[in-house]
């Protein structure tokens, strides 16, 4: 699964980020990486963009980027 | 800098830190966005650093100095970033001034409350080699939390200095400084923790010998990092590969080589894995030094954030917050101006007073001068008050962390159009409902990460609802909208935005579509309570800056525009006649006058001097409002001059009463034939001529060339448009608003041009201080002179587009706006459903 098709208040462990360069650096950088534990706080009004919690950091981050992360 | 220029210049010596040899000592702040450098920064220096709660606030570097025993210390506020990779420019620019500038102490800030993360960036400080002191910054917030820190152990593990403060109090403020002296005083020895990469380590030694036999690199950079950047894949140091290295080809091939393998190998690419590492050592650490209470949560902002970003009452509240926004700082700072405005006044008076007296028909030109150069800089600091209270709401909307929030909501309607949820807080100061200011706006857009947003959003900017666009609209609504002010009102309010986001998905989609763009990627910071302090003094700091800076430009535009209207003046015959026409009136008066008492004493020179007598007395009378005063101004009036007083205030002297009667006549006259003077040099002026010279263009839109002379001068700053409409449509009749006397003397000019003229008001372009602004802001004086161009272009052409078509179809005024309203708003959703393609992800 895919952080952009999880639910809010739902779950999970980061598996892997499937994108490079900028946007894959930046995930890693905002303390994105694979094993660590998040959870979806919600979505934004409007659906996009999203928020979600990594070990007590709060980020948001639109679902389209959100697509790179795999969960599980 | 650029990562290269400084190497040419550096002798051939093995990269070592400089020691400080000097008086002087060279301090870096670096850190992660929002841990508080620029709140340790002000501390340090006593400077005022822009502070807010809001990541990415600071972004070029600020210098700043203290003295320390006997020392001094110069302080450079780095812009915050999460990392110091080569993809944004904060990075860069952080990561250059710390390899080139070689400070003697870098000091690492960092949101105690937020360890492991930040670790991750302590770690690439240490990983280049240089004298780092890590700065716990945010200890009450710690302690709040119940979080545990065991300073010393964490000072051991990393093998450096660790040292605790919460620098908005000012707590730890004194041991810093030590610090700070014991680290740049003591040699720099390598003894600080250092990640291993593991399966990677061969592959960097590898990299490093490489990297040290073929090239002289090792003596202007620390080795390892280049030979980690280079597995990181980092641009820039395969850039300075490239300029040292005559066969650059080959090492680079080697190493992608190598990042290849390595991803073959473990199945993970080389970056992940450098982060990784960093990140359990940080994990490592962090479970060693830190102690969490049983939960370690954010209560008060996780509740706050329930409402805030609520599906439904998250938009309404934000609609609240930015009408507060605006009924506080516009609707009560306009009424703050009524009690600035009477000083504004005197001011004028003085200057007024100071310069030589004008003549019966003939106005000095200094006197002319001065005094349009005092109301030109009035007009603006009228808005001091607005501006204060507006600069106030910002500071408390930045400290207490509401700002990322705004985003948050309303990125998916902005990013449709090419802007960015950071756009918000710069289109609700430029003024998204009617009454902003594109100068703050502007300044506002530093912290949008992603260059083409941030372009896009300084673009359009002028093209919202500043404050001082608004007489022009009250003026022309009043006059030919009167019947309907409510709905011409909410459609000049609402029309800017109709058209300012399809013009931003237009200019994403073309000259825009090569800048580079940024993820989204946004930290949400923890809510913070804004201190009085801080928030009264940036206000005041602001205020300031404006003042200061666009004073000054205001002060040089409204030269330039005064020489414009002023020459090349009157000719010799035209004011010869004019003479004739004095020397007639005041020959009829005399001849009015014969035979009364005061025939003798208003002679020659005398006479002028009762004109300036009468003069001052309306204008004084104008500002006494009680009777109490008005005796008051009587009798000192009378004191000065009894003769002329009785003049003025004739009683029941029959004699009196006939020379003021006659006085009044001339007075009317004089005030006829200077208005006459006055419109002939305006109609002859070149302001005047180039109004008259764009005429057969602007017909089309509906504008007289008196218009164009208006818009002109509305260049300036937009206010001058009503003052210079005012000065065409002079008044014949004491006190007759500009309303009556626009609506005279433009027969003709029906409620369909108004339109087209609020309209290319609307897409105006920017005011001579936004100009400025946008130079500042976009980096370059091409767009500077794109953003003055193109809405003259677009707003000329919309407003021939409704006026023409308008007039062609018969429509009217009312009809015309709904037609184009009903345009901009199909445009705009038309707009928002072509979705741009996914290009932050490249
Ligand atoms: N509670 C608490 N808040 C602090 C402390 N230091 C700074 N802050 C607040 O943290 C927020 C961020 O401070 P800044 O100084 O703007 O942070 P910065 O690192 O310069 O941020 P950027 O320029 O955006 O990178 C502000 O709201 C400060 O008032 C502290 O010691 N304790
Ligand atoms: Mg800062």
């Amino acid at each position: 699964m895919t952080l952009d098709q999880m639910k809010p208040s739902s779950e999970g462990r980061i598996k892997r980020i499937s994108v490079k360069d900028k946007l894959g650096q930046r995930l890693m950088d905002m303390g994105v990486y694979a094993g660590l534990r998040l959870k979806v706080i919600r979505n934004a009004p409007l659906e996009d963009p999203m928020e979600i919690e990594l070990d007590g950091y709060f980020v948001s981050l639109r679902h389209d980027e959100a697509r790179f992360v795999e969960v599980e | 800098m650029d990562i290269l220029s400084a190497s040419g210049t550096m002798k051939p010596a093995l990269w070592r830190w400089n020691k400080v040899q000097s008086e002087k000592i060279l301090v870096a702040l670096a850190g992660q966005p929002n841990c508080g450098k620029s709140t340790v920064f002000n501390a340090l220096t006593g400077a005022s650093q822009h502070v807010a709660n809001y990541p990415g606030v600071t972004v070029d570097k600020m210098t700043g100095w203290y003295r320390h025993n006997g020392r001094k210390v110069e302080v450079v506020d780095l812009p915050g970033s999460y990392s110091l990779t080569s993809y944004s420019p904060e990075e860069r620019v952080s990561r250059d001034f710390i390899l080139h500038e070689k400070p003697s102490v870098t000091v690492n800030v960092m949101d105690a409350s937020n360890l492991k993360r930040c670790l991750y960036l302590t770690f690439q400080l240490l990983e280049m080699d240089i004298p780092v002191i890590l700065n716990l910054n945010m200890m009450d917030v710690v302690k709040q939390r119940k979080l545990d820190i065991d300073t010393d152990k964490l000072s051991n593990r990393l093998g450096i200095a660790v040292v605790p403060t919460a620098m908005k109090q000012g707590r730890g403020k004194k041991e810093l400084m030590e610090a700070i002296d014991k680290v740049a005083l003591s040699e720099h020895t390598v003894r600080a923790a250092r990640i291993e990469y593991g399966e990677m380590e061969p592959v960097i030694r590898n990299i490093m010998k490489r990297l040290s036999s073929e090239t002289s690199l090792e003596s202007l950079y620390p080795i390892r990092w280049l030979a980690i950047k280079l597995m990181e894949g980092d641009r820039e140091v395969q850039r300075l590969v490239q300029e040292n290295h005559s066969d650059f080809k080959s090492l680079l091939a080697y190493v992608e080589k190598l990042r290849e393998d390595f991803e073959a190998l473990y199945d993970e690419a080389p970056e992940v894995h450098i982060a990784n590492r960093r990140y359990q050592m940080a994990d490592d650490i962090t479970r060693d030094c830190l102690r969490l209470p049983a939960s370690a949560k954010r209560p008060f902002s996780d509740k706050i954030d329930g409402l805030v970003c609520h599906r439904i009452l998250g938009p309404i509240i934000m609609i609240g917050v930015i009408w507060l926004l605006y009924y506080l700082a516009i609707v009560q700072g306009y009424n703050l101006t009524n009690y600035t405005w009477p000083v504004l006044a005197k001011l004028r008076g003085l200057v007024e007073s100071l310069t030589p007296d004008p003549g019966f028909i003939e106005i000095p030109l200094s006197r002319a001068f001065f005094l349009w150069v005092v109301d030109s800089v009035n007009a603006l600091l009228n808005y001091i008050p607005i501006f204060f209270i507006l600069f106030g709401l910002i500071a408390i909307l930045e400290d207490s962390g509401y700002m990322p929030r705004m985003a948050f909501i309303m990125d998916r309607l902005f990013s449709r159009y090419g802007l960015h949820g950071q756009s918000t807080l710069p289109m609700v100061l430029g003024g998204i409902y009617v009454g902003g200011c594109a100068v703050p706006a502007i300044m506002s857009c530093k912290g949008i990460p992603d260059e083409r947003s941030r372009l896009a959003t300084i673009l359009i900017i002028p093209m919202l609802n500043c404050l001082a666009k608004v007489p022009l609209y009250v003026l022309l609504i009043n006059i030919y909208f009167a019947a309907h002010k409510a709905w011409a009102m909410f459609f000049i309010s609402t029309i800017s935005l109709l058209l300012v986001l399809p013009v931003s998905k237009i200019l994403t989609l073309t000259i825009l579509r090569d800048k580079e763009t940024a993820p989204f990627v946004m930290e949400m910071p923890s809510y913070h309570m804004p201190t009085i302090r801080g928030v009264v003094g940036r206000a005041l700091e602001r205020v300031w800056l404006f003042v200061r800076k666009i004073t000054t430009i205001v002060v040089s535009v409204a030269v330039i525009i005064f020489m414009l209207l002023q020459f090349p003046g009157i000719s010799k015959d035209r004011m010869a006649y004019y003479h004739g026409e004095k020397d007639k009136a005041i020959t009829a008066f005399q001849k009015r006058i014969k035979g009364t008492g005061y025939a003798e004493g208003l002679q020659g020179d005398n006479l002028m001097a009762l004109v300036l007598y009468w003069d001052e007395y309306i204008s004084t009378r104008m500002t006494v409002k009680d009777e109490e005063a008005a005796a008051g101004m009587n009798a000192s009036f009378k004191e000065r001059n009894p003769v002329f007083f009785s003049i003025v205030q004739p009683g029941d002297d029959k004699d009196a009463k006939k020379v003021n009667k006659a006085f009044k006549g001339l007075f009317k006259e004089r005030k006829g034939m200077l208005r006459e003077i006055r419109k002939e040099r305006i109609d002859n002026s070149f302001l005047g001529r180039l109004g008259k010279w764009m005429e057969p263009v602007t017909r089309w839109a509906g504008f007289h060339w008196r218009v164009n002379v208006a818009l002109l001068s509305a260049l300036a700053a937009k206010e001058s448009s009503v003052a210079t409409l005012g000065a065409l449509y002079e008044q014949e009749e004491e006190g007759e608003a500009l309303e009556k006397r626009m609506a005279k003397g433009e027969e003709g000019f029906t409620p369909l041009h108004a339109l087209a003229l609020m309209l290319f008001m609307v897409l105006y372009p920017p005011c001579l201080a936004t100009a400025i602004a946008v130079k500042i802001q976009a980096g370059s004086a091409r767009w500077m002179l794109f953003s003055i161009i193109y809405p003259m272009v677009l707003g000329i052409a919309v407003a021939i587009l409704v006026f023409s078509l308008g007039s062609a179809l018969g429509l009217s005024g009312l009809q015309a706006m709904f037609a184009f309203y009903g345009l901009a708003l199909a445009l705009t959703i038309f707009m928002g459903l072509y979705k741009n393609k996914l290009d932050n992800i490249d």
